[in-house]
């Protein structure tokens, strides 16, 4: 079996870690291809069903990425969303989830280089994690065991 | 008792209001909420430990609006509702009347909401010794435990969603698991969605509950769904400071600090 690819998720504001992730791209760097971008209006858009929706469809990791505080286009959307990943973060630690799996982070539309590395680092770690087998067979229940009652 | 049933009834009669939420003898040596509309039946209230239902959860349903003004009995967690529930622009004082119940059973009345506020003062939400004994356990495991423990928790819940109706707080005339396009929810008693039903109700309860365990007592297969919110409160507590239902403090997850400390953003 060929070395397992894990497919990461990245759910991204389209201000900042969007454009820095254009940047990467015309800046001719070089980045792991792992990573599907979901393009939205602010981090305080990005609800965390959708990310446990990632993790239900089949995703290893998830990168969350927005504007640097103080840097919103709205203002104050990335505060918001800083304290939400804050007690997301701490239920899903409570529940078990692997929160290494999931990583936050603040990316500018000038750190083009900075994009490239958070990805290639997160891919790194969730390859030596190995697929996310846990949530799956969890998520399967349409194959495996559909309970009728 | 007595005192309340008076006060109830003087209420009726004067047309102050024209319902009474309190509770009454249900079957065996239960109680049951009741609706009182006639002066003559407020003789059926009572008042003692048994009544732990949360009553707060009527004042914003339709059909009980729809009666007219409402006086409601209200020990402490109630109280507690309440506020949270005005701080939300759910209810103003004038839109109802409050027979405060003391922890020794004596009726208190409240001339503000911000009188409650500093009333409610004097009780603290504490976790009990034995609930912290529980979320210490399960905060030792290691991640994997905890999956065990949680999915094999919430596997035998069928999603009849006696949590939500019991909750004071979880008023949204449309709730998320009642859409079906898209269907966030996978409706079948199933661990996905039964996690993800409960990811979402606590989530949606952080920095709002106020911890009455009224979702924990509704449930009918006894899953200890309030050790997440619970656990939620505590963290937050460490994070933002104290969570407390509060007037003008906005809740905790609709305000922010420019300087909130965090340690695990990249």
């Amino acid at each position: 079996m060929s070395e397992f690819e894990p497919k990461i998720v990245a759910f991204v504001c389209n201000w900042c870690t969007y454009a820095g992730a254009d940047l990467t791209g015309t800046s001719r760097i070089k980045y792991a291809t792992n990573v599907r971008i979901v393009r939205f209006p602010c981090t305080g858009r990005i609800d965390y069903m959708l990310l446990l929706k990632a993790f239900g469809e089949g995703a290893d990791g998830i990168i969350v990425s927005g504007c640097h505080p103080n840097d919103c286009h709205y203002t104050s959307g990335n505060f918001h969303a800083r304290r939400r990943w804050m007690v997301f973060r701490g239920l899903m630690d409570f529940l078990g989830v692997d929160i290494r799996r999931i990583q936050f982070s603040w990316v500018s539309a000038a750190e083009g280089a900075r994009w490239a590395d958070i990805v290639n680092k997160t891919v790194t770690t969730v390859r030596e994690l190995g697929p996310y087998n846990d949530y799956k067979k969890v998520a399967n229940y349409l194959q495996n065991e559909v309970t009728h009652g | 008792m007595d005192e309340l049933r008076n006060r109830a009834k003087e209420l009726l009669e004067s047309n102050t209001v024209q319902l009474i939420i309190g509770f009454e003898q249900g079957n065996g040596n239960k109680t049951r909420a009741v609706f009182i509309e006639k002066p003559e039946n407020t003789s059926k209230l009572i008042f003692d430990s048994r009544c732990v239902q949360n009553l707060a959860v009527y004042l914003t349903k339709n059909e009980v609006k729809r009666k007219g003004k409402p006086a409601i009995v209200a020990p402490v967690p109630v109280l507690r509702s309440i506020i949270q529930l005005a701080a939300e622009n759910q209810l103003t004082y004038a839109s109802l009347v409050i027979l405060g119940i003391t922890p020794e059973s004596k009726l208190v009345e409240f001339s503000t909401l911000e009188d409650i506020e500093t009333y409610l003062d004097n009780f603290t939400l504490e976790l009990e010794a034995k609930e912290k004994e529980i979320l210490e356990k399960i905060d030792k495991m290691s991640p994997e435990e905890r999956w065990k423990f949680w999915i094999n928790e919430l596997s035998p819940c069928f999603k009849c969603y006696a949590c939500r109706a019991a909750c004071p707080l979880c008023y949204c005339t449309r709730c998320t698991v009642d859409d079906n396009q898209p269907q966030w929810i996978p409706v079948p008693s199933h661990e996905l969605g039964n996690l993800e039903w409960h990811i979402m109700r606590a989530m949606h309860l952080a920095g709002r509950c106020t911890d009455c365990g009224a979702c924990a007592d509704a449930c009918p297969i006894a899953i200890p769904l309030n050790l997440l919110t619970k656990k939620m409160r505590e963290d937050m507590k460490g994070q933002f400071g104290e969570v407390k239902a509060s007037l003008k403090g906005g809740n905790m997850m609709s305000t922010f600090k420019p300087d909130d400390k965090e340690n695990f953003i990249l």
